[in-house]
């Protein structure tokens, strides 16, 4: 398994080397490139090790460039494309947990404990003027 | 695409004709159906072959294949070598289908039922098991 | 073979010196003896003696590539070069932990050593304490990650060593790190043993507070060093993640912050007693938690944990054990030490550091949440979520500001009490600072108020801190933390702003734009090297004045184990880095180039090493007036 991976790339480089005299072929044009950054940003690679779509040159990462991609030329909104797609593969493909029943102690309770942090702090402090 | 989940429709090309054609439009008549995701270049998908035939016997299934960034040329040659277990070959050069399906690579297969349901999502390659468990659903 | 054998017994017989100081200590205690007897003190150094043997001859099986042990044959290889067979030793599992107890026994011994004139019983109880540690960690290795285990037979050639941990910067990661992360350790016997001797008071804060700047040092250099390795290495030319297991070195790093700003106002003015000595407790226990996490394999999915557990819960328990005793400790011995010196003014250096300190906590609680929330809700719910940069940048940005505005004027307030007055010259202090963030975001293009308000403060602090200087009594420590900690915020902030990137999928001889920047694909070669063969794409930048620059990055395909990696290139100017990886594209005919424009760079380095700057002031100052 492991040396036929080898082999593969092997090949692939000799036939990468033999045709670099071909002529180049143009690329598709860099539709909102800045937007599809964005969104491959905050996707997390589903096959990689803690790496971002936008990060990844995976194969599931490739695919999923273009997808994005086709979705934002066929009009989708940032929003849309991100619930379609934790529609898909669940809430774990984005890395923006957002707010929801499951995550509402995640926000807030960092948010608590520095209430509860500057309660007593302030506590302490007032106490000479009491 | 999690299990119990009902496919949205969208277009996809058939890999001999290269004819276009609607998603929801495929799922129709039979009462499963059996989406594999696979490649010529994909090293468990030679193993899995003989699950896939397996199947091909029971007659309630539709064999689907979604064949993944792969050459025409060489998709055939792996149909003729390994056996064609598909009733419709359906491409997807870019990757783009299976991410409509929320797969994650090859080999992927999908059973879905008469409603478009998702019932059952193998990642990897089918293994005795699975055949065993995808034959206890269509039964019944 | 022998020598891998030598290893086995040294550790056990480590064990048992454990045990020995363990009881020896105890009955000295109860002796009352005024001077540590030389017994004890020279059992803690067998005791590190033979941890170190230990990883000599682990180190020495990597070496030689002594197959018939089990941790060298899965993780080296006979054709990796000898500074990777080495820093192999500890790029595992088993090895890192083995490292784990060299510093672990060897902060003791640096403990005793440097406590000669401390009161007897305090240091025996340190010891007594740090023993328990010890010994949960020698039965930890012994019984879950033995690093001597036998394989029978004897294999010929070894697994390898994952290549994108074959790195110089990630060859020395581990050790950096453990010397800081490890060394909370001290600091955790030591504080459990000043509350029980009745030791909590400004010498107790002298002699700990060395401990304290050790760990903070290291460990800022080991989040330092992985940091750089991250950036090179993984390819795409960020430094930072979120990553859970950044996490775990941040929290404790966080913590410890916190503690120094706690302990040099102990050692003044004998204040915050309690809530120092809890957080010298949190900051051992966030070790341990990040120890669970990382080494119970439930980072990666709560399925690993549930497929091996043995080692998760072992820790686990033994974190929980550690966390109880110091809890009871804690509770019993409460009154004794404590007496409440209650009054703190508004506008005092006093209620600077309880600032700090309730910000810095808050930062932590963030982290700390955001790293083992999901892992709850997996294991609770079975729902899978990622909490990534988005979570950490709204909960956090916003409090940076308050925090930076409470940093920039804490120094300059004085113990007890401060007659506030705003002069001529702070004022034109902020109008400079003003003008200068308005200009830096109407240079970036960023039109958010928001921004500008985190460019304020972070300018602010800068010029803040920098005009300590012109003080008769500088305290270099702080000028320097402060000022590298604001410059590393606006370098952070300038980099996550103007970065700039393209990638093109092009061939050799083909060319791109980004910005006034040509870049030139002008061939590529292949090379053999003894453990990886490498194509090596070779890249023109033409810059705006037309100066020529050169970048090389490199596909790497290692044979043991077979593995391609992208090596980057990155030309670093003190302004920005250039940044290029390449990457094959399957059954193209072109490489996937992706080219970036790293702004300021050198300055994230740059600014952490001048906060460790201000950490080794702190620590060669010998009793002078101290400020915070």
């Amino acid at each position: 398994m492991k040396s036929k991976i080898l082999l593969t790339i092997k090949i692939l480089i000799i036939s990468i080397l033999i045709s670099l005299s071909l002529k180049n072929i143009t690329m598709a044009s860099t539709f909102s490139e800045e937007q599809t950054i964005n969104i491959t940003k905050n996707l997390r690679c589903l096959i990689c090790q803690g790496q971002t779509i936008h990060e990844s040159n995976s194969d599931f990462a490739e695919s999923m460039k273009k997808y994005i991609k086709g979705e934002l030329e066929n009009g989708k909104t940032d929003e849309e494309i991100f619930s379609s797609l934790v529609e898909k593969y669940g809430q774990w493909i984005v890395y923006d947990p957002g707010i929801s029943r499951n995550t509402l102690l995640l926000w807030a309770l960092p948010l608590l404990l520095f209430l509860i942090g500057g309660a007593i702090i302030g506590k302490r402090i007032l106490k000479k003027y009491e | 695409m999690s299990e119990n989940q009902i496919f949205t429709d969208f277009e996809v090309v058939e890999l001999i004709d290269e004819k276009k054609i609607n998603f929801n439009k495929v799922l129709f008549g039979k009462n499963f159906y059996l989406i594999n995701i696979w490649s010529s270049w994909c090293e468990p998908c030679k193993d899995e072959s003989d699950k896939l035939l397996e199947l091909k016997n029971d007659t309630s299934i539709m064999m689907i294949g979604i064949n993944y960034k792969d050459k025409k040329k060489n998709a055939l040659n792996f149909l003729k070598l390994h056996g064609d277990p598909f009733d419709q070959i359906f491409i997807d050069k870019q990757g783009t289908i299976s991410i409509n399906f929320g797969a994650y690579g090859v080999p992927e297969t999908f059973l879905v039922d008469e409603d478009n349901k998702v019932l059952k999502k193998y990642i990897g390659p089918l293994n005795d098991k699975d055949v065993y468990e995808i034959k206890n659903i269509t039964n019944h | 073979m022998v020598i891998s054998q030598l290893g086995y017994y040294s550790l056990i017989f480590g064990l048992l010196t454990s045990v020995f100081i363990f009881f020896n200590s105890s009955i000295q205690l109860k002796k009352n003896n005024l001077v540590i007897s030389n017994k004890t003190f020279g059992l803690i150094g067998f005791q590190f003696f033979f941890v170190f043997i230990s990883f000599i001859s682990l180190i020495y099986s990597f070496i030689i590539s002594d197959f018939s042990n089990e941790t060298v044959y899965n993780n080296s290889h006979t054709t990796k070069p000898l500074f990777y067979k080495i820093t192999g030793t500890w790029g595992n599992h088993e090895g890192s932990l083995l490292l784990w107890l060299l510093v672990l026994t060897g902060v003791l011994l640096g403990f005793i050593f440097k406590s000669r004139n401390e009161p007897n019983n305090y240091r025996l109880l340190t010891t007594l304490f740090h023993q328990i540690i010890v010994i949960g960690f020698f039965i930890f290795v012994l019984k879950t990650s033995n690093p001597f285990n036998e394989i029978f037979p004897v294999q010929k050639e070894g697994l390898g060593l994952n290549p994108i941990l074959q790195d110089p910067a990630l060859g020395i990661h581990p050790p950096i790190l453990y010397l800081g992360y490890v060394g909370t350790s001290i600091i955790f016997s030591a504080a459990l043993a000043s509350m029980i001797s009745n030791y909590v008071n400004k010498s107790w804060a002298k002699n700990i507070k060395f401990w304290i700047l050790f760990s903070w040092i290291f460990l800022t250099g080991g989040i330092l060093l992985g940091s750089i390795w991250a950036y090179y290495e993984l390819g795409w030319g960020g430094f930072w993640f979120w990553d859970p297991v950044e996490n775990v070195s941040l929290m404790p790093w966080l913590s410890l912050t916190a503690l120094l700003h706690c302990i040099l106002t102990l050692e003044k003015r004998e204040f915050f007693k309690k809530w120092t000595i809890v957080l010298c407790i949190i900051t051992f226990a966030l070790s341990m938690v990040g120890t669970f996490l990382v080494r119970s394999g439930i980072l990666n999915s709560v399925h690993t944990f549930a497929n091996d557990p043995s080692r998760g819960i072992y820790i686990l328990t033994f974190l929980l054990v550690l966390v109880l005793l110091s809890f009871v400790i804690f509770i019993t011995y409460e009154n004794k030490n404590f007496t409440q010196k209650s009054e703190i003014f508004t506008l005092s250096k006093e209620t600077a550091v309880l600032i700090n300190n309730w910000f810095i906590l808050y930062f932590l609680s963030v982290v700390l949440i955001g790293t083992i929330y999901p892992i709850f809700l997996d294991v609770i719910l079975d729902e899978q979520i990622s909490v990534g940069p988005p979570f950490y940048n709204k909960l956090i940005l916003p409090f940076l500001i308050p925090f930076v505005l409470f940093m920039s004027i804490g120094p300059s307030l004085k113990w007890i009490k401060t007659n506030f007055k705003i002069g001529v010259k702070s004022f034109l202090v902020i109008v400079f600072t003003l003008i200068l963030s308005l200009i830096t975001v109407y240079y970036i293009g960023e039109k958010n108020i928001f921004v500008l308000l985190l460019f304020v403060g972070f300018f602010y602090l800068l010029f803040k801190s920098l005009d300590q200087f012109r003080e008769k009594t500088k305290n270099f420590a702080q000028i320097f933390s402060h000022t590298g900690f604001s410059l590393l915020l606006i370098s952070i902030l300038l980099n996550s702003f103007s970065s700039k990137e393209i990638v093109k999928n092009i061939q050799v001889g083909e060319s791109f734009t980004l910005k006034n920047e040509k870049i030139i694909f002008k061939k590529i070669a292949v090379e053999k090297e003894k453990n990886y063969e490498s194509i090596i794409g070779f890249f023109e930048v033409l810059d705006e004045k037309n100066k020529i620059i050169n970048l090389q990055p490199e596909i790497r395909i290692y044979n043991e184990p077979e593995m391609a990696t992208s090596e980057a290139s990155i030309k670093t100017t003190l302004f920005k880095d250039r940044f290029i990886t390449i990457n094959i594209i399957k059954d193209q005919n072109f490489f996937n180039v992706r080219y970036q424009h790293k702004p300021f760079m050198i300055w994230i380095w740059i600014s952490t090493l001048i906060i460790m700057l201000g950490g080794m002031f702190a620590i060669f100052r010998k009793n002078k007036e101290v400020n915070i």
